[in-house]
Protein backbone atom coordinates (compact mmCIF):
# COMPACT_ATOMS: atom_id res chain seq x y z
CA UNK A 1 0.00 0.00 0.00
CA UNK A 2 1.46 3.16 -0.99
CA UNK A 3 -0.02 6.67 -2.09
CA UNK A 4 0.29 9.10 -4.73
CA UNK A 5 0.65 12.43 -3.74
CA UNK A 6 -0.05 15.83 -6.39
CA UNK A 7 -1.15 19.04 -6.47
CA UNK A 8 -3.28 20.11 -9.52
CA UNK A 9 -1.26 21.60 -12.19
CA UNK A 10 -1.46 24.43 -14.17
CA UNK A 11 1.25 24.98 -16.53
CA UNK A 12 2.77 25.79 -20.01
CA UNK A 13 2.79 29.70 -21.36
CA UNK A 14 -0.10 32.06 -20.22
CA UNK A 15 -0.65 29.20 -16.72
CA UNK A 16 0.53 32.14 -14.24
CA UNK A 17 -3.38 33.67 -15.74
CA UNK A 18 -5.13 31.02 -13.48
CA UNK A 19 -4.54 33.09 -10.50
CA UNK A 20 -7.09 35.44 -12.50
CA UNK A 21 -9.47 32.78 -12.14
CA UNK A 22 -9.48 31.86 -8.39
CA UNK A 23 -11.93 32.78 -5.69
CA UNK A 24 -10.79 33.67 -2.31
CA UNK A 25 -10.12 37.54 -0.49
CA UNK A 26 -7.04 37.78 0.74
CA UNK A 27 -3.61 36.30 -0.58
CA UNK A 28 -0.46 36.29 1.63
CA UNK A 29 2.90 35.87 -0.48
CA UNK A 30 5.91 34.22 1.09
CA UNK A 31 8.63 35.44 -1.55
CA UNK A 32 12.01 36.82 -1.24
CA UNK A 33 13.14 40.36 -2.32
CA UNK A 34 14.82 39.06 -5.36
CA UNK A 35 11.05 38.35 -6.45
CA UNK A 36 9.67 41.74 -5.69
CA UNK A 37 13.36 43.64 -7.66
CA UNK A 38 12.35 40.87 -10.91
CA UNK A 39 8.94 42.14 -10.95
CA UNK A 40 7.57 39.02 -10.47
CA UNK A 41 5.22 39.97 -6.96
CA UNK A 42 3.98 42.25 -9.26
CA UNK A 43 2.44 39.91 -11.72
CA UNK A 44 0.91 37.70 -9.28
CA UNK A 45 -0.17 40.60 -7.64
CA UNK A 46 -2.13 42.17 -11.14
CA UNK A 47 -3.61 38.77 -11.79
CA UNK A 48 -4.93 38.43 -7.85
CA UNK A 49 -6.07 42.31 -8.32
CA UNK A 50 -8.40 41.36 -11.37
CA UNK A 51 -9.70 38.18 -9.30
CA UNK A 52 -10.45 40.97 -6.38
CA UNK A 53 -8.32 39.57 -4.05
CA UNK A 54 -6.77 41.65 -1.51
CA UNK A 55 -2.59 40.90 -1.52
CA UNK A 56 0.13 40.67 1.54
CA UNK A 57 3.60 40.03 0.65
CA UNK A 58 6.09 38.46 3.05
CA UNK A 59 9.65 39.17 1.28
CA UNK A 60 11.98 38.32 3.86
CA UNK A 61 12.66 34.87 2.76
CA UNK A 62 16.48 34.18 2.57
CA UNK A 63 18.48 31.12 0.82
CA UNK A 64 18.55 28.43 2.91
CA UNK A 65 15.61 29.49 5.04
CA UNK A 66 15.98 29.44 9.30
CA UNK A 67 13.37 28.02 11.27
CA UNK A 68 13.36 31.80 13.00
CA UNK A 69 12.26 33.63 9.56
CA UNK A 70 9.35 31.34 9.07
CA UNK A 71 7.90 31.61 12.99
CA UNK A 72 8.09 35.39 11.68
CA UNK A 73 6.48 34.55 8.55
CA UNK A 74 3.59 32.41 10.51
CA UNK A 75 3.08 35.43 12.96
CA UNK A 76 2.49 38.11 10.40
CA UNK A 77 0.10 35.69 8.42
CA UNK A 78 -1.99 34.61 11.50
CA UNK A 79 -2.44 37.85 12.03
CA UNK A 80 -3.23 38.88 8.17
CA UNK A 81 -5.92 35.84 8.08
CA UNK A 82 -5.45 35.10 4.57
CA UNK A 83 -7.60 32.37 2.56
CA UNK A 84 -4.90 31.86 0.41
CA UNK A 85 -0.84 31.55 0.78
CA UNK A 86 1.17 31.84 -1.93
CA UNK A 87 4.53 30.71 -2.57
CA UNK A 88 6.65 32.65 -4.88
CA UNK A 89 10.42 31.89 -5.64
CA UNK A 90 12.62 28.77 -5.68
CA UNK A 91 12.61 26.09 -2.77
CA UNK A 92 13.17 28.25 -0.22
CA UNK A 93 10.63 30.37 -1.08
CA UNK A 94 7.98 27.50 -1.45
CA UNK A 95 9.34 25.14 1.73
CA UNK A 96 8.88 28.83 3.67
CA UNK A 97 5.26 28.86 2.45
CA UNK A 98 4.73 25.35 3.38
CA UNK A 99 5.81 25.77 7.22
CA UNK A 100 4.04 29.20 7.37
CA UNK A 101 0.65 27.43 6.41
CA UNK A 102 1.10 25.03 8.82
CA UNK A 103 2.21 27.56 11.55
CA UNK A 104 -1.07 29.57 10.49
CA UNK A 105 -3.35 26.50 10.36
CA UNK A 106 -1.67 24.83 13.52
CA UNK A 107 -1.30 27.67 15.90
CA UNK A 108 -0.95 25.23 18.98
CA UNK A 109 1.80 22.74 17.59
CA UNK A 110 5.68 23.30 17.38
CA UNK A 111 6.84 23.33 13.61
CA UNK A 112 8.98 20.61 14.56
CA UNK A 113 5.94 18.41 14.85
CA UNK A 114 5.28 18.74 11.66
CA UNK A 115 5.38 14.76 10.29
CA UNK A 116 4.33 12.11 8.39
CA UNK A 117 3.22 9.99 11.01
CA UNK A 118 0.39 12.12 12.38
CA UNK A 119 -2.93 13.62 10.66
CA UNK A 120 -3.31 17.15 11.04
CA UNK A 121 -6.25 18.39 8.82
CA UNK A 122 -4.54 21.54 7.19
CA UNK A 123 -5.81 23.38 4.84
CA UNK A 124 -9.23 23.70 6.76
CA UNK A 125 -8.32 27.97 6.79
CA UNK A 126 -7.09 28.54 3.31
CA UNK A 127 -5.30 27.52 0.20
CA UNK A 128 -1.72 26.67 -0.63
CA UNK A 129 -0.52 27.51 -4.49
CA UNK A 130 2.98 27.40 -5.05
CA UNK A 131 4.89 29.41 -8.29
CA UNK A 132 8.10 27.99 -9.15
CA UNK A 133 10.54 30.63 -10.24
CA UNK A 134 13.22 28.36 -10.69
CA UNK A 135 13.27 24.81 -12.61
CA UNK A 136 14.65 22.27 -10.54
CA UNK A 137 13.83 21.97 -6.97
CA UNK A 138 10.14 19.99 -7.28
CA UNK A 139 9.38 22.05 -3.98
CA UNK A 140 6.06 22.67 -5.24
CA UNK A 141 4.76 19.40 -5.65
CA UNK A 142 6.34 17.79 -2.79
CA UNK A 143 5.16 17.55 0.70
CA UNK A 144 8.70 18.03 2.25
CA UNK A 145 10.38 20.81 4.41
CA UNK A 146 14.02 22.18 4.20
CA UNK A 147 14.94 24.75 6.70
CA UNK A 148 18.11 25.16 8.08
CA UNK A 149 18.64 25.21 12.10
CA UNK A 150 21.30 27.85 11.99
CA UNK A 151 22.22 27.23 15.51
CA UNK A 152 23.14 23.32 14.93
CA UNK A 153 24.16 23.85 11.39
CA UNK A 154 22.53 21.74 10.30
CA UNK A 155 18.89 20.86 7.30
CA UNK A 156 16.02 20.60 9.53
CA UNK A 157 13.95 17.90 6.92
CA UNK A 158 10.06 18.36 8.14
CA UNK A 159 7.42 16.27 6.46
CA UNK A 160 4.06 15.75 6.02
CA UNK A 161 1.45 14.30 3.14
CA UNK A 162 -1.54 17.24 4.27
CA UNK A 163 1.06 19.91 3.55
CA UNK A 164 0.94 19.50 0.25
CA UNK A 165 0.10 22.38 -2.71
CA UNK A 166 -3.59 22.62 -3.84
CA UNK A 167 -3.00 24.20 -6.65
CA UNK A 168 1.23 24.37 -8.18
CA UNK A 169 1.07 26.88 -11.49
CA UNK A 170 4.00 25.49 -14.06
CA UNK A 171 4.50 29.25 -15.98
CA UNK A 172 8.05 29.36 -18.24
CA UNK A 173 7.80 33.27 -17.68
CA UNK A 174 9.30 33.27 -14.38
CA UNK A 175 13.01 30.68 -15.19
CA UNK A 176 13.00 32.71 -18.53
CA UNK A 177 15.74 35.39 -17.14
CA UNK A 178 17.95 32.71 -15.10
CA UNK A 179 21.15 33.43 -15.24
CA UNK A 180 23.27 30.04 -16.61
CA UNK A 181 25.06 29.23 -13.40
CA UNK A 182 21.53 29.31 -11.52
CA UNK A 183 20.04 27.42 -14.77
CA UNK A 184 23.05 24.74 -14.11
CA UNK A 185 22.03 24.64 -10.34
CA UNK A 186 18.79 24.16 -10.64
CA UNK A 187 18.31 22.17 -13.38
CA UNK A 188 21.48 19.23 -11.92
CA UNK A 189 19.24 19.67 -8.93
CA UNK A 190 16.47 17.86 -11.27
CA UNK A 191 18.51 15.84 -12.34
CA UNK A 192 19.85 14.26 -9.03
CA UNK A 193 15.66 14.24 -7.77
CA UNK A 194 14.94 12.04 -11.39
CA UNK A 195 17.74 9.60 -10.25
CA UNK A 196 17.50 9.12 -6.99
CA UNK A 197 13.62 9.25 -6.97
CA UNK A 198 14.37 6.01 -9.37
CA UNK A 199 16.45 4.00 -7.00
CA UNK A 200 14.73 4.95 -3.95
CA UNK A 201 13.52 1.42 -1.67
CA UNK A 202 10.42 3.52 -1.90
CA UNK A 203 10.06 3.58 -5.90
CA UNK A 204 7.21 2.54 -7.08
CA UNK A 205 5.51 2.11 -10.92
CA UNK A 206 4.20 5.87 -11.05
CA UNK A 207 7.53 7.32 -9.66
CA UNK A 208 9.54 5.66 -12.00
CA UNK A 209 7.14 6.96 -14.88
CA UNK A 210 7.99 10.53 -13.70
CA UNK A 211 11.49 9.97 -12.83
CA UNK A 212 12.54 8.36 -16.43
CA UNK A 213 10.26 11.20 -18.39
CA UNK A 214 12.24 14.03 -16.25
CA UNK A 215 15.90 12.34 -16.92
CA UNK A 216 15.31 12.51 -20.38
CA UNK A 217 14.13 15.99 -20.33
CA UNK A 218 16.88 17.31 -18.84
CA UNK A 219 19.39 15.16 -20.57
CA UNK A 220 18.18 16.89 -23.71
CA UNK A 221 17.40 20.57 -22.44
CA UNK A 222 19.62 21.26 -19.90
CA UNK A 223 22.95 22.31 -21.87
CA UNK A 224 20.50 24.21 -23.78
CA UNK A 225 18.91 26.07 -21.36
CA UNK A 226 22.59 27.15 -20.06
CA UNK A 227 23.90 27.74 -23.25
CA UNK A 228 21.40 29.97 -24.84
CA UNK A 229 18.84 31.10 -22.19
CA UNK A 230 16.64 32.43 -25.31
CA UNK A 231 15.78 28.80 -26.57
CA UNK A 232 12.13 29.04 -24.74
CA UNK A 233 11.27 25.18 -25.73
CA UNK A 234 14.32 24.43 -23.48
CA UNK A 235 13.56 26.42 -21.09
CA UNK A 236 9.91 25.53 -20.49
CA UNK A 237 10.93 21.73 -21.19
CA UNK A 238 12.94 22.37 -18.28
CA UNK A 239 10.22 23.74 -16.33
CA UNK A 240 7.81 21.15 -16.91
CA UNK A 241 10.93 18.59 -15.82
CA UNK A 242 11.62 19.83 -12.95
CA UNK A 243 7.82 19.28 -11.48
CA UNK A 244 7.79 16.10 -12.88
CA UNK A 245 10.97 15.20 -11.28
CA UNK A 246 9.62 16.54 -7.84
CA UNK A 247 6.44 14.30 -8.44
CA UNK A 248 9.04 10.94 -8.87
CA UNK A 249 11.27 11.74 -5.88
CA UNK A 250 8.30 13.26 -3.87
CA UNK A 251 6.17 10.05 -4.51
CA UNK A 252 9.38 7.58 -3.66
CA UNK A 253 12.55 9.69 -2.03
CA UNK A 254 15.47 11.05 -2.63
CA UNK A 255 18.54 9.52 -1.52
CA UNK A 256 22.21 9.91 -0.12
CA UNK A 257 23.87 12.68 -2.60
CA UNK A 258 21.07 14.53 -0.92
CA UNK A 259 22.36 14.06 2.76
CA UNK A 260 25.73 15.01 1.40
CA UNK A 261 23.90 18.17 -0.15
CA UNK A 262 22.07 19.21 2.71
CA UNK A 263 24.72 18.52 5.09
CA UNK A 264 27.50 20.44 2.91
CA UNK A 265 24.84 23.02 1.85
CA UNK A 266 24.18 23.77 5.73
CA UNK A 267 27.67 24.07 7.21
CA UNK A 268 29.23 25.87 3.79
CA UNK A 269 26.24 27.57 2.65
CA UNK A 270 26.46 26.92 -1.11
CA UNK A 271 23.91 26.13 -3.98
CA UNK A 272 21.58 22.90 -2.80
CA UNK A 273 21.97 22.67 -6.66
CA UNK A 274 25.33 21.65 -6.87
CA UNK A 275 25.80 20.39 -3.37
CA UNK A 276 23.83 17.73 -4.61
CA UNK A 277 24.91 17.24 -7.68
CA UNK A 278 28.55 17.30 -7.25
CA UNK A 279 27.52 14.22 -5.00
CA UNK A 280 25.74 12.64 -7.62
CA UNK A 281 28.02 10.81 -9.38
CA UNK A 282 30.12 9.45 -6.72
CA UNK A 283 26.58 8.10 -4.47
CA UNK A 284 26.10 6.35 -8.06
CA UNK A 285 29.55 4.83 -8.09
CA UNK A 286 29.32 3.55 -4.44
CA UNK A 287 25.67 1.94 -5.04
CA UNK A 288 26.89 0.00 -8.08
CA UNK A 289 29.34 -0.80 -5.89
CA UNK A 290 28.17 -2.19 -3.20
CA UNK A 291 24.97 -3.82 -4.24
CA UNK A 292 23.64 -5.55 -7.49
CA UNK A 293 20.31 -4.22 -6.92
CA UNK A 294 21.26 -0.40 -7.93
CA UNK A 295 23.13 -1.53 -10.55
CA UNK A 296 20.53 -3.09 -12.16
CA UNK A 297 18.30 0.23 -11.82
CA UNK A 298 20.92 2.75 -13.07
CA UNK A 299 21.20 1.09 -16.00
CA UNK A 300 17.54 0.53 -16.19
CA UNK A 301 16.99 3.92 -16.18
CA UNK A 302 19.73 4.82 -18.79
CA UNK A 303 18.16 2.19 -21.13
CA UNK A 304 15.14 3.47 -20.56
CA UNK A 305 15.60 7.67 -20.49
CA UNK A 306 18.86 7.76 -22.66
CA UNK A 307 18.24 4.53 -25.01
CA UNK A 308 21.96 3.22 -23.38
CA UNK A 309 21.90 -0.21 -25.99
CA UNK A 310 24.12 -1.99 -23.29
CA UNK A 311 22.99 -4.95 -22.21
CA UNK A 312 25.37 -5.50 -19.27
CA UNK A 313 24.10 -3.76 -16.27
CA UNK A 314 27.38 -2.97 -14.77
CA UNK A 315 28.45 -1.60 -18.18
CA UNK A 316 25.28 0.31 -18.71
CA UNK A 317 25.37 1.93 -15.24
CA UNK A 318 29.07 2.79 -16.08
CA UNK A 319 27.69 4.72 -18.74
CA UNK A 320 24.92 6.09 -17.22
CA UNK A 321 27.75 7.76 -14.37
CA UNK A 322 29.83 9.30 -17.12
CA UNK A 323 26.70 10.90 -18.94
CA UNK A 324 26.05 12.19 -15.55
CA UNK A 325 29.82 13.56 -15.15
CA UNK A 326 29.51 15.27 -18.76
CA UNK A 327 26.34 16.49 -18.46
CA UNK A 328 27.94 18.32 -15.10
CA UNK A 329 31.04 19.77 -17.28
CA UNK A 330 29.08 20.94 -20.37
CA UNK A 331 26.74 23.14 -17.90
CA UNK A 332 29.92 24.39 -15.77
CA UNK A 333 28.45 22.60 -12.95
CA UNK A 334 31.62 21.65 -10.27
CA UNK A 335 32.58 18.11 -10.42
CA UNK A 336 34.09 18.23 -6.89
CA UNK A 337 33.41 20.32 -3.59
CA UNK A 338 36.88 21.66 -3.69
CA UNK A 339 35.50 23.29 -7.26
CA UNK A 340 32.74 25.00 -4.70
CA UNK A 341 35.02 27.50 -3.43
CA UNK A 342 35.41 25.44 -0.13
CA UNK A 343 39.48 25.26 1.13
CA UNK A 344 40.83 22.12 2.27
CA UNK A 345 40.88 23.87 5.70
CA UNK A 346 37.80 24.17 6.27
CA UNK A 347 36.28 21.30 4.37
CA UNK A 348 39.23 19.45 7.30
CA UNK A 349 37.62 21.48 9.92
CA UNK A 350 34.09 20.25 9.42
CA UNK A 351 34.38 16.88 8.24
CA UNK A 352 32.96 15.05 11.44
CA UNK A 353 29.86 17.51 11.35
CA UNK A 354 29.45 17.47 7.65
CA UNK A 355 29.65 13.26 7.87
CA UNK A 356 27.80 12.92 10.86
CA UNK A 357 24.83 15.29 9.44
CA UNK A 358 24.61 13.32 6.44
CA UNK A 359 24.73 9.97 8.66
CA UNK A 360 21.54 11.24 10.91
CA UNK A 361 19.68 12.90 7.44
CA UNK A 362 16.21 11.03 6.76
CA UNK A 363 17.41 10.05 3.10
CA UNK A 364 20.18 7.85 4.71
CA UNK A 365 17.53 5.55 5.80
CA UNK A 366 15.50 5.36 2.35
CA UNK A 367 18.75 4.64 0.27
CA UNK A 368 20.22 0.61 -0.15
CA UNK A 369 22.88 -0.26 0.57
CA UNK A 370 22.65 2.03 3.43
CA UNK A 371 26.08 3.74 3.83
CA UNK A 372 27.94 3.20 7.26
CA UNK A 373 29.92 6.78 8.57
CA UNK A 374 33.26 5.47 6.95
CA UNK A 375 31.51 4.68 4.01
CA UNK A 376 30.21 8.69 4.05
CA UNK A 377 33.42 9.57 4.73
CA UNK A 378 35.41 8.13 1.91
CA UNK A 379 32.59 9.59 -0.53
CA UNK A 380 33.34 12.99 1.09
CA UNK A 381 36.63 12.91 0.14
CA UNK A 382 36.26 11.61 -3.14
CA UNK A 383 33.95 14.06 -3.75
CA UNK A 384 36.01 16.63 -2.64
CA UNK A 385 39.02 15.55 -4.76
CA UNK A 386 37.00 14.60 -7.26
CA UNK A 387 38.54 11.56 -7.48
CA UNK A 388 36.05 8.70 -8.89
CA UNK A 389 35.19 5.40 -6.93
CA UNK A 390 37.00 2.60 -9.12
CA UNK A 391 34.31 0.36 -10.88
CA UNK B 1 10.64 -22.21 18.85
CA UNK B 2 9.75 -18.41 20.34
CA UNK B 3 6.71 -17.18 20.43
CA UNK B 4 6.67 -13.46 18.59
CA UNK B 5 5.97 -10.49 20.57
CA UNK B 6 6.04 -13.35 24.07
CA UNK B 7 9.01 -12.44 26.92
CA UNK B 8 11.44 -14.75 25.86
CA UNK B 9 11.20 -13.05 22.28
CA UNK B 10 12.13 -9.54 23.35
CA UNK B 11 14.70 -11.15 25.39
CA UNK B 12 16.28 -12.16 22.03
CA UNK B 13 15.81 -9.06 20.19
CA UNK B 14 16.85 -7.63 23.35
CA UNK B 15 20.38 -9.60 22.39
CA UNK B 16 20.38 -9.05 18.83
CA UNK B 17 20.27 -5.17 19.26
CA UNK B 18 23.48 -5.25 21.94
CA UNK B 19 25.05 -7.56 19.24
CA UNK B 20 24.39 -5.15 16.26
CA UNK B 21 27.89 -2.88 15.41
CA UNK B 22 25.22 -1.28 13.25
CA UNK B 23 22.43 -0.52 15.19
CA UNK B 24 25.30 0.58 18.03
CA UNK B 25 26.73 3.14 16.09
CA UNK B 26 23.55 4.18 14.42
CA UNK B 27 22.07 4.81 17.82
CA UNK B 28 24.76 5.77 20.02
CA UNK B 29 23.44 9.41 20.43
CA UNK B 30 20.04 7.94 21.28
CA UNK B 31 18.14 8.24 24.59
CA UNK B 32 14.03 7.05 24.67
CA UNK B 33 12.23 4.23 25.71
CA UNK B 34 9.54 2.35 23.76
CA UNK B 35 6.46 0.00 24.06
CA UNK B 36 5.78 -1.55 20.97
CA UNK B 37 1.69 -2.58 20.77
CA UNK B 38 0.78 -5.52 19.01
CA UNK B 39 -3.14 -5.95 18.45
CA UNK B 40 -4.72 -8.53 17.85
CA UNK B 41 -7.58 -8.70 15.32
CA UNK B 42 -10.23 -9.07 17.33
CA UNK B 43 -9.76 -6.25 19.52
CA UNK B 44 -9.89 -8.54 22.82
CA UNK B 45 -6.40 -8.53 23.78
CA UNK B 46 -2.94 -6.84 23.11
CA UNK B 47 0.49 -7.47 23.54
CA UNK B 48 2.81 -4.43 25.30
CA UNK B 49 6.59 -5.05 24.57
CA UNK B 50 8.75 -2.24 26.71
CA UNK B 51 12.28 -1.71 25.02
CA UNK B 52 14.70 0.46 27.15
CA UNK B 53 17.30 2.01 24.70
CA UNK B 54 20.18 3.87 25.80
CA UNK B 55 23.24 4.83 23.66
CA UNK B 56 23.14 2.38 21.25
CA UNK B 57 22.29 -0.53 23.99
CA UNK B 58 19.31 -2.13 24.87
CA UNK B 59 18.92 -1.81 28.63
CA UNK B 60 15.89 -4.64 28.74
CA UNK B 61 12.25 -5.72 28.08
CA UNK B 62 9.16 -6.68 29.71
CA UNK B 63 6.04 -7.51 28.58
CA UNK B 64 4.23 -4.33 30.23
CA UNK B 65 0.32 -3.99 31.30
CA UNK B 66 -1.01 -0.30 29.65
CA UNK B 67 -0.07 1.76 33.16
CA UNK B 68 3.60 1.78 31.74
CA UNK B 69 4.78 5.33 30.48
CA UNK B 70 7.53 5.63 27.55
CA UNK B 71 8.93 7.81 25.41
CA UNK B 72 7.64 6.39 22.22
CA UNK B 73 4.58 4.34 21.73
CA UNK B 74 4.47 2.39 18.13
CA UNK B 75 0.78 0.56 17.78
CA UNK B 76 -0.31 -1.58 15.05
CA UNK B 77 -1.99 -4.93 14.27
CA UNK B 78 -0.49 -7.93 15.35
CA UNK B 79 -0.25 -8.94 11.48
CA UNK B 80 1.49 -5.93 10.43
CA UNK B 81 3.88 -6.55 12.97
CA UNK B 82 4.43 -10.18 11.87
CA UNK B 83 4.99 -8.30 8.15
CA UNK B 84 7.74 -6.06 9.51
CA UNK B 85 9.47 -9.31 10.95
CA UNK B 86 9.37 -11.09 7.88
CA UNK B 87 10.79 -8.11 5.93
CA UNK B 88 7.49 -7.71 4.08
CA UNK B 89 6.45 -4.62 5.66
CA UNK B 90 9.02 -1.32 5.95
CA UNK B 91 7.67 0.34 9.59
CA UNK B 92 8.17 3.69 8.20
CA UNK B 93 6.16 3.12 5.20
CA UNK B 94 3.68 1.16 7.67
CA UNK B 95 3.68 4.33 9.86
CA UNK B 96 2.98 7.12 6.69
CA UNK B 97 -0.29 4.38 5.59
CA UNK B 98 -1.81 4.76 8.61
CA UNK B 99 -1.10 0.71 9.80
CA UNK B 100 0.99 2.26 12.80
CA UNK B 101 0.42 4.67 14.90
CA UNK B 102 3.71 6.29 17.10
CA UNK B 103 2.90 8.79 19.71
CA UNK B 104 6.13 10.63 21.21
CA UNK B 105 8.57 13.61 19.91
CA UNK B 106 8.46 13.45 15.64
CA UNK B 107 11.27 15.80 15.87
CA UNK B 108 13.65 13.51 17.58
CA UNK B 109 12.65 10.08 15.70
CA UNK B 110 12.96 11.93 12.55
CA UNK B 111 16.34 12.91 13.65
CA UNK B 112 17.07 9.26 14.33
CA UNK B 113 15.85 7.29 11.38
CA UNK B 114 18.80 5.42 10.49
CA UNK B 115 18.80 4.04 13.89
CA UNK B 116 14.91 3.03 13.35
CA UNK B 117 15.82 1.47 10.28
CA UNK B 118 19.02 -0.59 11.68
CA UNK B 119 16.60 -1.66 14.70
CA UNK B 120 13.81 -3.39 12.52
CA UNK B 121 17.08 -5.07 11.31
CA UNK B 122 17.32 -6.62 14.63
CA UNK B 123 13.54 -7.73 14.61
CA UNK B 124 14.14 -10.01 11.30
CA UNK B 125 17.34 -11.50 12.78
CA UNK B 126 15.55 -13.20 15.59
CA UNK B 127 15.87 -16.98 14.79
CA UNK B 128 13.28 -19.89 15.44
CA UNK B 129 10.40 -17.84 16.01
CA UNK B 130 6.92 -18.97 15.81
CA UNK B 131 4.41 -16.53 14.21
Amino acid sequence: MWYWNAPKLVFGDGAVDYLEQIKGTKAFIVTDEVMEKLGFVEIVSKKLSKSKIEVKVFNEVEPDPSVQTVKKGGEICSEYKPDIIIGLGGGSAMDSAKAIDFIYEQPDMKLEDLSPFVSFKLHQKCKLIQIPTTSGTGAEVTWAVVLTDVKERRKLLLASREIIADVAIIDPIFPAKMPPSLTASTGIDALTHAIEGYVSIWRNIYSDAMCIKATQLVFENLEKAVKNGSDMVARENMHNAATIAGLGFGNSQAGIAHSMGHSVGAVFHKPHGFCVGVALPYIMEYEILAADEPKKMFAELGRQALAIEEKDDLKASKILVKKVRELLKATGAPLSYREMEISSEDFEKNFDLVVANADMDSCTSTTRPMPSKEDFQKLFKAAFDGKALTL
Amino acid sequence: MVKFGSEEWGKQFCQKLNESEAYNKAAETWEGDFVFVMEFEDGTKEVRLYVDLWHGKCRGTAIVGSDKEAEFIMSGSYSNWVKVAKKELDPIQGLMTGKFKLEGDMAKIMRATKAAVELVNCVTEVENVEF
